[in-house]
């Protein structure tokens, strides 16, 4: 007991000491700065190096504490139990308010700490400001931990036993979806930085842009990964097979995603042309206050949620103070400084940054509809006292119309070039595509019919191979001899093969959506051991039921012989789970995988103890998986993108350079 | 760049965002205006009525000895301690893990004729001494109920990790 006693104190006196580190650091870079005092500048890189030693430290120590069932810790007590599998003692350190907060930080720390790390080429007062925006962040979040929100907050005497975490986040999905989650939303921390920094400075340079496009790309793929994850678990833990509900709490990662996907094409406009620069700073700062009202409204509880854990409309409005104080400060700032930054760059309507600012466009009308519905039952309350909900009509009426022309106009932007481009002869570029997909669709049509599935599906094609034909049109293939095509194909920069997968996963993830929905078929039967039920494809027979006993929860376990059409057949387990450390029942699907499609069999009531009888529901979900698998691809593409070494973080622009900049290749 | 050619590029630009803008502001408008779910207790739909085939939530606990599973639809009744409404759920509308009798729950659905209500959605707390905001705020509110401040304080101590609603 005295080892961990003395483990939980040290993690709570780093933190304290992290604490006081940001308050240094939120102020000496920036008296550095206004004196030229370069001394005081550079004390910001190893403060930053500073506060990610003692979070981490601090991090380390809970996740100790969750190991070795420390209950004299409230947090501990409240979140863990010693039965609990040594996977959810772990993950459960972020299962709950206090922890996910400590993760939150630790990650904003992590990035802090990464602008002395790889920034060494980066003006010396743009990164001692960065820093300190980040520290003035981090002063707040570490702050509200420390006031509201103690991790290391003592129950003595300590309890003897814990009283677990919540069934529902004893799952695989919580050791990858909030760590993931929270790389993108805190990502989005550095360029809110860099676009503070710029508008104190009122510069934004070739280092400015260099840098902010791979951070804001990297911010970009978490978030994308983050939030299919959490969409994927949902679909597999609620057991009802949907993937995605218009969910307040869905719709706040997926603000600040909309918000960074736009980010992330403005700021190549930036880096390429030096042009959009105000507006990319503009839209930086909407970026991370999107993120920020996320954080805030996962854990307010303010609105009616599927999802939510760790609500307290207390410590809420804390977030939404520090909220407040970031968007109406750094847009206060953007207000009077933003005459400062002077962009370049002229183009025609119909060019590449014409493509970007209309994709810019789009996204920004799709996040304002989504911002509106998701806060409008607020500000109705408050205004009228009544209470209402916005649900999926709502947002299959706003978003989804804007969001289709945006989609639609998407194969065309890569083949637009900079400054002035001809409409028409990027039209008959992809003629070829349109032809193809218009193909796919009518063969569609005439397999399964219907009107507005094929033309959706047309649009799914239209977008994975109007993205993948971009490199090989680049490769002239077709045009020019297959080795000559090959030898352009790998001479292509890696950032283009970036963009194309990033639009080839939209339209992967499209396909999916629109099978899944148009296609899906659903079978609810109440069924005794013996009875068989055919669900599209598959076959299921309920063989027994038996109630087995887990670590830290009892099943009552169903199972199935699946049989295809083809007479493979497989068996199939759902159940219901018993918490009774916690009196909490849980579903346990049972999916199989059956190349991109899924059979989904989940269980309502079952009277175990009688002769079985089961609320059996079976679903069948074509090509399903290609929802998550865009997903997948688009973070590829992402991650080719980093690779690319004009982009590669860190590496300068001058010296090392062994070719001269080409100019964009076949442009 | 001439200037006149720059002015309608500009001219282009603002064009093209407001003809967005107002297409998004429009169809907001439209949504707000049609779907848009206001939330009832027992007590409000008692006093004020409710017409049928009009889509609200209905907030209270699921009445102890009331419920009774089928195969067809289940049938239970949701009360707020001070008046009640007869639920009608479809066997293909999902029920949560945690429903149960004594239950804090919110119903989506419409009355029907027969002033039954029918749930097309069924959401239930994911804590077993857990009340959902609405239906504290709305026991609390009549004060007829000695739990509704228990109710409170639990939404307070929510922050140990209890859940949202499940379907």
């Amino acid at each position: 007991m005295t080892t961990t006693f003395s483990i939980a104190e040290i993690g709570h006196y780093a933190l304290v000491l992290a604490f006081a580190l940001s308050i240094a650091c939120s102020v000496m870079p920036v008296i550095g700065w206004r004196r030229g005092d370069v001394r005081l500048m550079q004390l910001a890189s190893p403060v930053a190096l500073a506060q990610f030693a003692l979070i981490g430290v601090s991090f380390a120590a809970l996740t100790y504490a969750y190991v070795a069932s420390d209950f004299s810790l409230k947090n501990v007590w409240e979140n863990s139990h010693t039965d609990k599998p040594l996977l959810y003692k772990v993950t459960g350190v972020w299962g709950n308010h206090e922890g996910s907060m400590l993760l939150w930080v630790l990650t904003l720390a992590i990035f802090a700490a990464s602008v002395p790390l790889f920034g060494k080429h980066l003006p010396r007062d743009l990164k001692a400001l960065v820093i300190a925006v980040q520290s003035w962040i981090l002063l707040a979040f570490v702050g509200f931990i420390l006031f509201t929100s103690n991790p290391f907050d003592r129950l003595l005497p300590a309890p003897p036993q814990g009283n677990d975490l919540n069934p529902l986040l004893q799952d695989l999905g919580l050791a990858i979806h909030p760590p993931l989650l929270y790389i993108g939303y805190v990502g989005f921390s550095m360029t809110f930085a860099f676009a503070v920094a710029a508008l104190l400075i009122g510069r934004v340079d070739q280092a400015w842009a260099r840098w902010v496009r791979p951070w804001t790309l990297a911010a970009w793929m978490f978030l994308t990964i983050g939030i299919s994850m959490g969409s994927y678990w949902a679909y597999y833990e609620l057991g009802w097979g949907g993937w995605w509900f218009w969910d307040p709490v869905e719709n706040a990662s997926l603000m600040p995603w909309l918000a960074g996907t736009a980010l992330l094409h403005s700021a190549i406009v930036v880096e390429k042309r030096a042009g959009l620069r105000i507006w990319t700073i503009l839209l930086a700062i909407m970026t991370f206050a999107l993120s920020l009202l996320g954080t805030f409204l996962v854990r307010a509880g303010v609105l009616t949620s599927v999802h939510t854990f760790a609500s307290d409309p207390g410590r809420g409005l804390v977030i939404l103070g520090i909220l407040c104080l970031f968007t109406v400060g750094s847009l206060a700032l953007f207000i009077w400084r933003a005459d400062s930054i002077q962009s370049k760059g002229l183009f025609s309507p119909i060019s590449r940054e014409g493509g970007l600012v209309l994709n810019n466009i789009f996204l920004s009308a799709v996040t304002g509809t989504v911002l509106i519905g998701t806060l409008y039952p607020l500000l109705y309350e408050s205004l009228t006292g009544q209470k209402i909900s916005v649900g999926p009509p709502f947002f299959n009426l706003t978003a989804v119309p804007l969001f289709l022309p945006l989609l639609i106009a998407m194969p065309l932007g890569p083949f637009l070039t900079w400054k002035r481009s001809d409409a028409w002869a990027v039209s008959t570029r992809l003629f070829g595509v349109l032809l193809l997909s218009a193909a796919i669709a009518f063969g569609i049509y005439l397999w399964r019919g219907g009107s507005i599935a094929p033309l959706a599906m047309m649009l799914g094609f239209w977008l994975l191979l109007g993205a993948l034909w971009e490199p090989l049109w680049r490769s002239k293939a077709g045009r020019a001899p297959l080795g000559e095509t090959l030898r352009r194909m790998s001479n292509l920069p890696r950032s283009m093969w970036g963009g194309a997968l990033g639009h080839a996963g939209m339209g992967i993830t499209t396909i999916g959506i629109v099978a899944t929905t148009a296609w899906s078929v659903e079978v609810i039967e109440t069924m005794r051991p013996g009875d068989t039920v055919q669900v599209k494809h598959f076959a299921i027979t309920y063989e027994t039921v038996e109630r087995v006993q887990g670590p830290n929860y009892i099943d009552d376990i169903v199972r199935f012989t699946a049989t295809l059409e083809n007479g493979r057949s497989f068996p199939l387990e759902p159940a219901k789970r018993f918490y009774p450390n916690r009196n909490e029942p849980t579903t346990e699907a049972a999916i199989e995988t059956l190349g991109f499609s899924q059979a989904y069999v989940s269980l309502g009531d079952v009277d175990v103890s009688g002769v079985g009888t089961a609320t059996v529901r079976a679903y069948w979900r074509p090509w399903t998986t290609l929802i998550w698998y865009g997903t997948i691809v688009m973070f590829i593409g992402g991650f080719l993108s980093l690779m690319d070494r004009r982009l590669r973080i860190g590496v300068p622009q001058m010296a090392k350079r062994r070719a001269p900049m080409i100019a964009e290749p076949a442009e | 760049m001439p200037l006149a050619k720059r002015k309608k590029n500009r001219l282009i630009l603002i064009v093209t965002a407001g003809a967005v803008l107002a297409a998004a502001v429009a169809l907001t408008a439209v949504a707000l205006n049609d779907e848009i779910v206001f939330f009832k207790t027992p007590s409000d739909i008692a006093t004020e009525g409710l017409e049928p085939g009009v889509r609200v939530r209905v907030g209270g606990l699921v009445k102890e000895g009331t419920v009774v599973r089928g195969t067809e639809q289940n049938l239970f009744t949701v009360t707020d301690l001070d008046a009640e409404i007869a639920v009608v759920s479809p066997i293909s509308v999902t029920v949560p893990a945690l429903f149960r009798e004594g239950q804090g729950v919110v119903l989506e659905g419409a009355r029907n004729l027969e002033g039954t209500f029918v749930a097309t959605r069924i959401l239930a707390k994911h804590d077993e001494n857990y009340i959902p905001v609405e239906v504290a705020e709305a026991l609390k509110g009549k004060g007829q109920w000695k739990g509704a401040d228990d109710a409170l304080k639990t939404l307070d101590d929510a922050a140990d990790g209890s859940g949202g609603y499940t379907q």
